[in-house]
């Protein structure tokens, strides 16, 4: 059909997707400033006590004052901790979902530990972490390697096993060697599931590094939180998970950014 | 005629956990150049196992497979083989899945690529060579996987009910389309299915397996005496319910 001859009913249709869409957009919006309203007023007519509940124009210029506060450089802490734990986590999970795809052998024999392993809270390794990698970055990017890379190798793995086994079949008959399989066939099926596995994985470098910070650090958002908790500093605190907020969007949009990268780079092959 | 694919007392046990199976009993026949071959058996008979075998898909227990009087063990490179699914890959354009054969042996050079373009512009695909898999239709999907099977020139085609998975409408048009390329072509093929029409429609000869464990019973060979026989108007023929009947009742006397 020809763009310009849209019929009226199709018009209205339209019409009422994009107005449909505007309300929801607007009643979100709303409830956020709803939300943050009474916060603010009910913390100054002292029905809540903003001492320990914080309020938004405190946390407002707390935000403002960042640079006196050094709140850059505790964002920029905790963003290349995670930045670097995620890389890792990634690149291991997928290295050794590959090695386990490629052997069974090794893949029967880990079954049982990666099980174990993936429902242990890995937080409770801290200890054990600081003492083996000292008290410091290492520690905490070590946690959040912990905390993504057992998800990452089964998620990795579980996506190589469902691969179509008809259509290894097909590359079998023209002879092709388990490294072809996997580089032709394995690996570009699986593209989706690798894109998936770093959409969970950015998000749970973050928790890793976050509980590490909270176990040892002396800068980064967890260390801010945990030491405006100790000092009664509600507005550090507040503004620190808001920031913390922030970054984890940003972090989970530029993941998606990538996966639109990806894609393209794939059609135009 | 020379014989191009000879099997020879043929046999496969599988090793299950509690018991031995026997799928395929001394097993022997052979198939002629240039012909079709169908083979044909209840379900269970192991005539896809015995498709693997031949493919070098799966392991014999004893018995030999020669190709042009030449011995061969596992996977050789004269045998095309197609599967019941298209297979093709999502990912990849149409004249990449059909050179896909073709990178695996590392033989893509300019005068494989022209024969596998040749083919698609023979075959009226050459107009979709840039496109992805999922804007063609099933029909022109399975013709995508013939072509890419072709492309490496093998000395037989192995079908494993290669028309399957589609709906009964495709299925007779996909039949008739891929019997005319292999007919110009010239491809010696032979094909494993359930379907005594289908095996009727296109083969020159049709082997019936006993059920498990799968053995020869007969080979008939089919006559129409007809010009220019396509699977559909073979369909017509009087001959071809005659040929139904016999081997339906073939099949049946085993149940």
């Amino acid at each position: 059909m020809n763009e310009n001859s849209i019929s009226a009913e199709r018009k209205q249709y339209l019409k009422k997707q994009k107005h449909k869409k505007y309300l929801i957009l607007f009643t979100q919006i709303a409830i956020l400033i709803c939300f943050l309203a009474i916060w603010e007023i009910l913390a100054n007519c002292g029905i809540i006590d903003s001492f320990i509940m914080s309020q938004p124009s405190r946390i407002l210029n707390t935000f403002f004052n960042l640079t006196s506060n050094d709140l850059l450089m505790h964002i920029w802490v905790t963003t290349y901790e995670t930045i670097i734990g995620f890389l890792i986590g990634t690149f291991l999970g997928t290295l050794i979902g590959i090695i386990l795809w490629w052997s069974d052998f090794i893949a029967k024999v880990s079954e049982p530990f990666l099980v174990v392993l993936n429902s242990l809270p890995k937080v409770a390794l801290g200890p054990v972490i600081i003492i083996w990698v000292g008290a410091g970055t290492p520690a905490i990017i070590v946690m959040a390697i912990a905390i993504s890379l057992v998800v990452t190798i089964l998620e990795n793995l579980n996506g190589f096993m469902k691969t179509d086994t008809e259509i290894i079949k097909m590359a079998r008959t023209f002879k092709a060697t388990k490294f072809q399989i996997l580089t032709k066939v394995i690996i570009p099926a699986n593209l989706s599931t690798f894109i998936n596995s770093l959409k969970v994985n950015i998000g749970l470098s973050l928790v890793g590094v976050i509980s590490g910070e909270f176990l040892v650090s002396k800068a980064g958002l967890g260390y801010l939180i945990v030491y405006g908790g100790q000092v009664f500093k509600l507005d550090l605190v507040m503004t620190s998970v808001l920031i913390l907020g922030i970054v984890a969007g940003l972090m989970y949009a530029s993941v998606l950014l990538l996966e639109k990268i990806i894609l393209r780079t794939k059609k135009f092959r | 005629m020379a014989k191009l694919l000879e099997v020879k007392n043929l046999n496969k046990k599988y090793q299950g956990s509690k018991n031995e199976i026997q799928a395929l009993k001394d097993v022997t026949f052979h198939v002629n150049e240039g012909e079709f071959f169908s083979i044909i058996g209840p379900s269970g008979c192991g005539k896809s196992t015995l498709l693997s075998i031949i493919a070098g898909l799966e392991a014999k227990s004893s018995g030999e497979i020669y190709i042009q009087g030449e011995q061969i063990n596992g996977i050789s490179s004269k045998i095309g083989y197609m599967l019941q699914k298209d297979c093709l890959l999502e990912w990849r354009t149409i004249l990449s899945n059909i050179l896909f054969g073709l990178e695996i042996k590392g033989k893509v050079n300019l005068e494989t690529k022209t024969y596998a373009e040749e083919l698609l512009k023979k075959y009226n695909l050459y107009d979709f060579k840039d496109k992805y898999p999922s804007e063609l239709s099933g029909g022109m999907r399975q013709r995508v996987a013939l072509i890419r099977t072709l492309a490496v020139k093998p000395k037989i085609l192995l079908l494993d009910e290669a028309f399957s998975a589609l709906d009964y409408q495709t299925r007779i048009m996909v039949t008739n389309d891929i019997y005319e390329i292999l007919k110009k072509e010239n491809i010696t093929t032979m094909m494993v299915t359930h379907d005594i029409s289908e095996a009727i429609s296109m083969s020159d000869r049709v082997l019936v397996l006993t059920k498990r464990p799968g053995t020869v019973k007969k080979i008939h060979t089919l006559e129409f005496d007809m010009e220019n026989k396509t699977p559909i108007n073979c369909r017509q023929n009087p001959k071809f319910t005659e040929y139904f009947d016999t081997l339906w009742r073939e099949l049946g006397i085993d149940e």
